[in-house]
């Protein structure tokens, strides 16, 4: 019998027989975990709410003979808490979990620099201070970087002459300068492609100087651009809740682009 | 793997929730061993459940007529109504025998992991009725985890909106018979925000 313990965030959880769960984390060493906990689901579970999605925690495995088994678990961040009470920055969270979910193939392949990035993910999204939709495209599109598919967005994606360029083409890889661009390229305001920049490079004070027209192209061009690199489409990315910043506003304004129902349907 | 029928009844076995591989290969290989008349009355009542058994138009229920039992009986109160995810949720609450009013059954929980948003559940329903019936009191009982607060969160947001009406959340805490200690964090912290006077 073999132990080992990590820090992990609590992706996804699925049913297991009567009581039990599979519970699938992305910890610090161990990269992507599958592991049972078993009893979970009753009220009486030692684990309780702990090993809910959005759970930030420590974890002690016991290695099984296909699954690891949960034995211990300890709360570092109860990131749900403050998630569940406002449904925008649920729905930007599940973007980001499912997207961690699906960036990461093999399990126990480290991903630190992932690991790393969903906690502060989920850190400002239960914060509430920054808008989610910036919080969850800064997220995407850094995620992407390390997968090495970030859009180009500096310079021209496919000769590499420095820009700003006027066009953007999913296909091409980004921002595409005008001996290049390929016939459907999108034409994104040039404060867009600042504020995708400014994302990727977690500038905030240049991010959040942007307003809604541009924050909602934005959050257009790094749907698509993330779709069209994903094989199967997310689930949860077009149920996102996308609503204007800062106006208190109550009413739900629109939901995210998805890969096939985009801001300007010529860009991909 | 095993040949034809047997291996496609695993696999449809399989299918049905929290039967994993292996379970589904106990129960395929008890119902191979079993009388045949057992297999025939299984067969029945899964025949007459998917032709019989129905939806309430109203509640979202199961029912075997257009309205279900609770929504044509004219002792519950019509003024009052509990929102739970499941029709399952409703023999829960009707077990206490606390509550007298009626219910709207959602068939779900606000997942988008699982690509369920607001237009897969009956909440379009849920706001026509309260806009045309006379609901003064809505009961958000949806499951104490991340997904039913999360669609209560959403709830709350939808309906404050309609004038007079009360809209409540299951105070939900620490559960009977446990230690103060071992509480998580979700749970307890739950627990203190809904407090009450003593
Ligand atoms: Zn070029
Ligand atoms: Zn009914």
């Amino acid at each position: 019998m073999s132990l080992y313990r990590d820090t992990g965030v609590v992706l996804r959880v699925q049913k297991l027989g009567e009581a039990d769960r599979i519970i699938t984390l992305l910890t610090r060493r161990h990269g992507k975990v599958r592991a049972v906990a078993k009893g979970v689901r009753r009220t009486t579970s030692r684990f309780g709410a702990r090993l809910e999605p959005f759970g930030h925690v420590d974890v002690q495995f016991h290695t099984g003979r296909t699954l690891d088994v949960v034995t211990q678990v300890q709360t570092l961040d109860a990131f749900g808490a403050g998630l569940v009470g406002d449904y925008s920055r649920y729905t930007a969270a599940c973007a980001v979990l499912e997207t961690a979910d699906r960036l990461t193939l093999d399990e126990g392949e480290p991903a630190l620099r992932l690991y790393l990035l969903v906690v502060g993910a989920l850190r400002a999204l239960s914060g509430r201070e920054r808008d989610p939709s910036l919080v969850l495209d800064a997220f995407l599109l850094r995620a992407m970087a390390f997968a090495g598919w970030a859009p180009a967005l500096a310079e021209c994606a496919r000769c590499g002459l420095p820009g700003p360029h006027g066009s953007f083409s999913v296909p091409a890889g980004g921002s595409v300068c005008a001996g290049c661009r390929p016939a459907g390229s999108a034409r994104p305001a040039g404060e867009t492609l600042r504020l995708l920049d400014a994302l990727l490079h977690g500038d905030w004070e240049t991010a959040e100087a942007v307003g809604q027209p541009a924050r909602r192209e934005g959050s257009g061009l790094v749907a698509a651009h993330l779709q069209w690199h994903m094989e199967r489409q997310l689930r949860s990315l077009p149920l996102v809740e996308r609503r204007a910043a800062a106006t208190g506003g109550r009413r739900p304004v629109e939901h995210a682009a998805t890969g096939d129902r985009t801001p300007s349907a010529d860009m991909v | 793997m095993y040949e034809g029928p047997v291996q496609d009844l695993i696999d449809e076995l399989g299918r049905l929730p929290g039967i994993g591989p292996k379970s589904a290969q106990r129960i395929a290989f008890h119902l191979l061993a079993a009388e045949p008349a057992d297999v025939t009355r299984l067969q029945e009542v899964l025949q007459r459940v998917k032709e019989g058994v129905r939806f309430c138009d109203v509640c979202g229920n199961v029912s075997e007529e257009e309205r279900c039992r609770i929504c044509r009986d004219a002792r519950r109160d019509p003024t009052v109504v509990c929102v739970v995810e499941e029709p399952k949720d409703v023999l829960a609450v009707e077990r206490t025998r606390e509550f007298k009013g009626r219910y709207h059954v959602l068939g779900g929980a606000l997942d988008p992991l699982s690509g369920v948003g607001p237009d897969q559940l009956r909440i379009r329903e849920l706001l026509a009725r309260i806009g045309s019936e006379d609901v003064r009191e809505v009961i958000l009982a949806t499951d104490p985890n991340t997904e039913g607060e999360a669609t209560a969160t959403y709830l709350v947001r939808m309906l404050r909106d309609f004038p007079g009406l009360s809209v409540t959340r299951l105070a939900s805490g620490l559960p009977m018979g446990g230690d103060l200690e071992f509480a998580d964090e979700l749970t307890l912290g739950r627990a203190l925000s809904g407090r009450r006077a003593v």
